[in-house]
């Protein structure tokens, strides 16, 4: 009964909520889609907090991705046991980076009167999830070890059950408590993207890469006019 | 040959009395809310000073603008590479302490305190905490050289000077100020725009403003450290860049912009330029003493038939042509050659032209008081009390004869007025400058009249926005012919 709701329902309902919140939020509240950078208020101890946890996170989330999109690789990579321990400190080192970020963020934010001009109670719910996460993430990581080994066989697989709708409990059931609570949270964080500033990593500027620097927009262009839909005879009819 | 139109701009500065009317005018239109409390999008600071915010011109400390790298040019603080690496943490922001911490008064205390001994006051409170602050810092915490051991000695500009140059421009007798009123330059090839991850500022290309897309702005910041003028401010509240966006819904039905129509000085001129927009990289990238020369050159005669056909062929409306051929800003920056770029090296290539200071050169001391004769007051503008060297780090990237030219010009259209309002001046003693800086009677008559006498359609030529023509981009008129009135666009078919 719980297995099913943590397990089916929550997943289900959290991707759901993900994909229609966002759409939503960002065609409908365009405006209020934004980092919410606070820098400006206060710009030395965000350079302790921010990049950390940033980079952290970053990693951590990629390494995540790749168990899953190819945990063949990963087992390939994790059968010579110096390069499983190469990972798995790697990691670790950077949870450990990303949860020192998020300490000093939330010492910061807490210390500073400016800060709180600017603190919503989805804040302190984004500081909740994410010490969470990340507490319980190292914690899997301290007391489970290996986990890319058996992420791959076991993880893998049960969250591929969830994307072929043919969602397999039986596996999580099985997870130590550790893993449960990782993997509830993680379920609950990406339902609530759309509701708290998490919403800014759908937004990255990956069009910067490609895009020439300067942006000029017309409003009127003689080349960018539309004719009309109501060709007659091949000739053109005019817009006055 | 790439021809578009931009809207620019030029501030005459011997005529600014530094009443801060402009920065009022703005900020009761655009920026008197929460956030941008803080925001001058225009500002008016004095010269030798840090300016808003605090040692904006230090692009070591900023590292705003462009700079040359190779025979291109390179962002100095953002860029792709910088700009995505640095967005979790920008290391060359300014932050609020290089503004100040807006603050307001409890007013109602005043009338609500309990009856005590003592008089109510009311204390000032920070606009962003609400607890009460000693302001110790403000927009222009250093007009008319306030502080000046602490302001004026730190200004950029003065940094190449000599020591005893230095040590000459500080004395008590002979300091002299300037105003110095800025807004954003509208550049030709904005660094903002440039530095933004999102792509949400952008220039519009009818009239060249630059503006920030307010939905698409995602708080990476980069455009506040790119722009070296420092005209992108962030909003704390809002999350989001703002930046003086040149009253467009103005400009759009033909008025002036705020600060421009509220000017008291009336120094202020706004006008079309044509410029040939295929020349902008090869122009922000040339050497450093060639740059004031070159950004000019990119401006183009909108009475040449050559230019007015590739114009229109570029889609440039007749009425924008038209008002190019009456632009104040064409005769002061090209025609006359008396209106200069504020900082041409940060190679934005800015739209908008100032017209140096020519007071505070004029004076001069000899033996401990001022030198009031004519013959000397008028006299040499490689003597003056102001270096030269200083207001060539303002104008002319270091171009000392840039400057000296155009300072000269001036004063050759003041000794040719005195000639003909007084007419006390030996006639070689004005027709030397005169002829020196090759200007005739005529030429000088026109200066005086834009410079002191011009109306308000003198003052701002706009063109049509053409807003109607808009349209045609998204649609063909022809199709929603026979339409119903407002609010929707659907063909009038009837109902299944
Ligand atoms: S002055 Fe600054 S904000 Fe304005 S267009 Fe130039 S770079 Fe952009
Ligand atoms: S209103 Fe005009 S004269 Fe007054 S400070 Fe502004 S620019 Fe100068």
């Amino acid at each position: 009964m719980f297995n099913n709701f943590f397990f089916i329902g929550l997943p289900y309902a959290a991707l759901t909520v993900l994909l229609v919140g966002s759409v939503f939020r960002y065609y409908r509240l365009g405006f209020k889609v934004s980092s919410l950078s606070s820098q400006f208020l206060e710009g030395r101890e965000l350079f302790y907090g921010s990049r950390p946890f940033h980079w952290g996170v970053i990693f951590l989330f990629f390494g995540h991705a790749t168990a899953f999109l190819i945990p063949r690789a990963v087992i390939l990579w994790d059968r010579v046991p110096l390069r499983l321990i190469i990972l798995e400190v790697t990691a670790l080192g950077f949870a450990f980076s990303a949860l020192f970020g998020l300490l000093m963020l939330i010492q910061r934010r807490f210390k500073n009167k400016r800060l709180w001009a600017v603190t919503t109670k989805m804040d302190v719910f984004v500081y909740i999830m994410l010490l969470t996460q990340i507490i319980s993430g190292i914690w899997v990581a301290w007391f489970a070890h290996w986990g890319s080994a058996w992420f791959a066989t076991s993880l893998t697989p049960y969250l591929r059950s969830l994307f072929t709708f043919t969602p397999d409990v039986a596996i999580m059931a099985q997870m130590p408590l550790s893993v449960q609570i990782h993997v509830v949270s993680a379920f609950v964080f990406i339902g609530m993207i759309p509701f708290t500033r998490f919403i800014h990593f759908l937004v990255y500027p990956f069009a910067y890469i490609t895009r020439n620097y300067q942006v000029v927009i017309w409003n009127w262009d003689r080349k960018k006019i539309r004719t009309s839909g109501k060709l007659v005879n091949g000739v053109r009819s005019k817009n006055n | 040959m790439d021809i578009r139109s931009q809207i620019a701009m030029v501030f005459h500065l011997d005529k600014c009395i530094g009443c801060h009317t402009c920065s009022i005018a703005c900020k009761n239109i655009w920026t008197d809310r929460k956030g941008a409390e803080y925001m001058w999008w225009n500002n008016v600071e004095t010269k030798p000073g840090t300016g808003y915010p605090s040692k904006w011109e230090d692009q070591d400390i900023y590292k705003g603008g462009w700079e040359k790298k190779g025979k291109t040019i390179r962002l100095k603080g953002a860029g792709k590479f910088k700009g995505l690496k640095n967005m979790f943490h920008n290391p060359n922001m300014p932050v609020l302490e290089d503004y100040y911490e807006p603050w307001t008064y409890q007013y109602e205390h005043l009338f609500e305190a309990e009856e005590g001994d003592d008089q109510p006051v009311a204390r000032p409170v920070s606009l962003i905490t609400g607890e009460p602050i000693t302001p110790k810092a403000g927009p222009n915490w250093d007009d008319d050289l306030g502080g000046s051991q602490e302001y004026a000695r730190k200004d950029v500009n003065a940094r190449n000077l000599s020591a005893a140059e230095q040590e000459a421009m500080f004395q008590l007798e002979r300091m002299s100020f300037h105003y110095l009123p800025r807004i954003c330059n509208h550049c030709l090839n904005p660094a903002c725009v440039a530095a933004c991850p999102s792509g949400a500022i952008y220039k519009r290309g009818e009239d060249g403003i630059v503006l920030i897309n307010q939905k698409k702005c995602r708080a990476w910041r980069m455009c506040v450290t790119a722009c070296p003028y420092k005209k992108s401010y962030f909003n704390w509240n809002t999350g989001k860049s703002e930046k003086c966006l040149l009253c467009y819904p103005r400009v759009e039905s033909g008025q002036a912009p705020a600060c421009m129509h509220s000017c008291v000085g009336r120094i202020r001129y706004l006008g079309v330029l044509l410029y040939d927009a295929d020349k902008i990289e090869a122009v922000a990238s040339c050497a450093e003493h060639d740059l004031v020369e070159k950004h000019l050159d990119i401006y183009l005669d909108p009475n040449d038939p050559a230019v007015i056909k590739a114009a229109r062929a570029n889609g440039v409306a007749d009425s924008t042509i038209t008002s190019a051929q009456n632009s104040p800003v064409y005769k002061f920056v090209k025609k006359w050659g008396l209106a200069l770029p504020l900082h041409p090296e940060f190679r934005t290539l800015p739209n908008l032209f100032y017209v140096p200071p020519l007071l505070p050169t004029m004076a001069f001391v000899e033996n401990g008081s001022y030198e009031t004769t004519s013959e000397s007051f008028w006299g040499a503008i490689e003597k003056s009390r102001l270096p030269m060297k200083y207001l060539a780090n303002l104008f002319s990237a270091g171009n000392e004869k840039t400057i000296e030219t155009v300072l000269k010009k001036l004063m050759a259209v003041r000794l040719h007025r005195r000639n003909v309002t007084v007419g006390d001046l030996p006639e070689d003693e004005v027709n030397g400058p005169m002829n020196e800086v090759m200007m005739d009677k005529d030429t000088a008559d026109a200066i005086f009249r834009l410079t002191s006498l011009p109306l308000f359609d003198d003052r701002f030529v706009i063109p049509a926005a053409h807003r109607e023509e808009a349209m045609e981009m998204l649609e063909s008129t022809a199709d929603v012919k026979g339409n119903t009135g407002f609010g929707f666009k659907e063909p009038p078919k009837r109902g299944l």
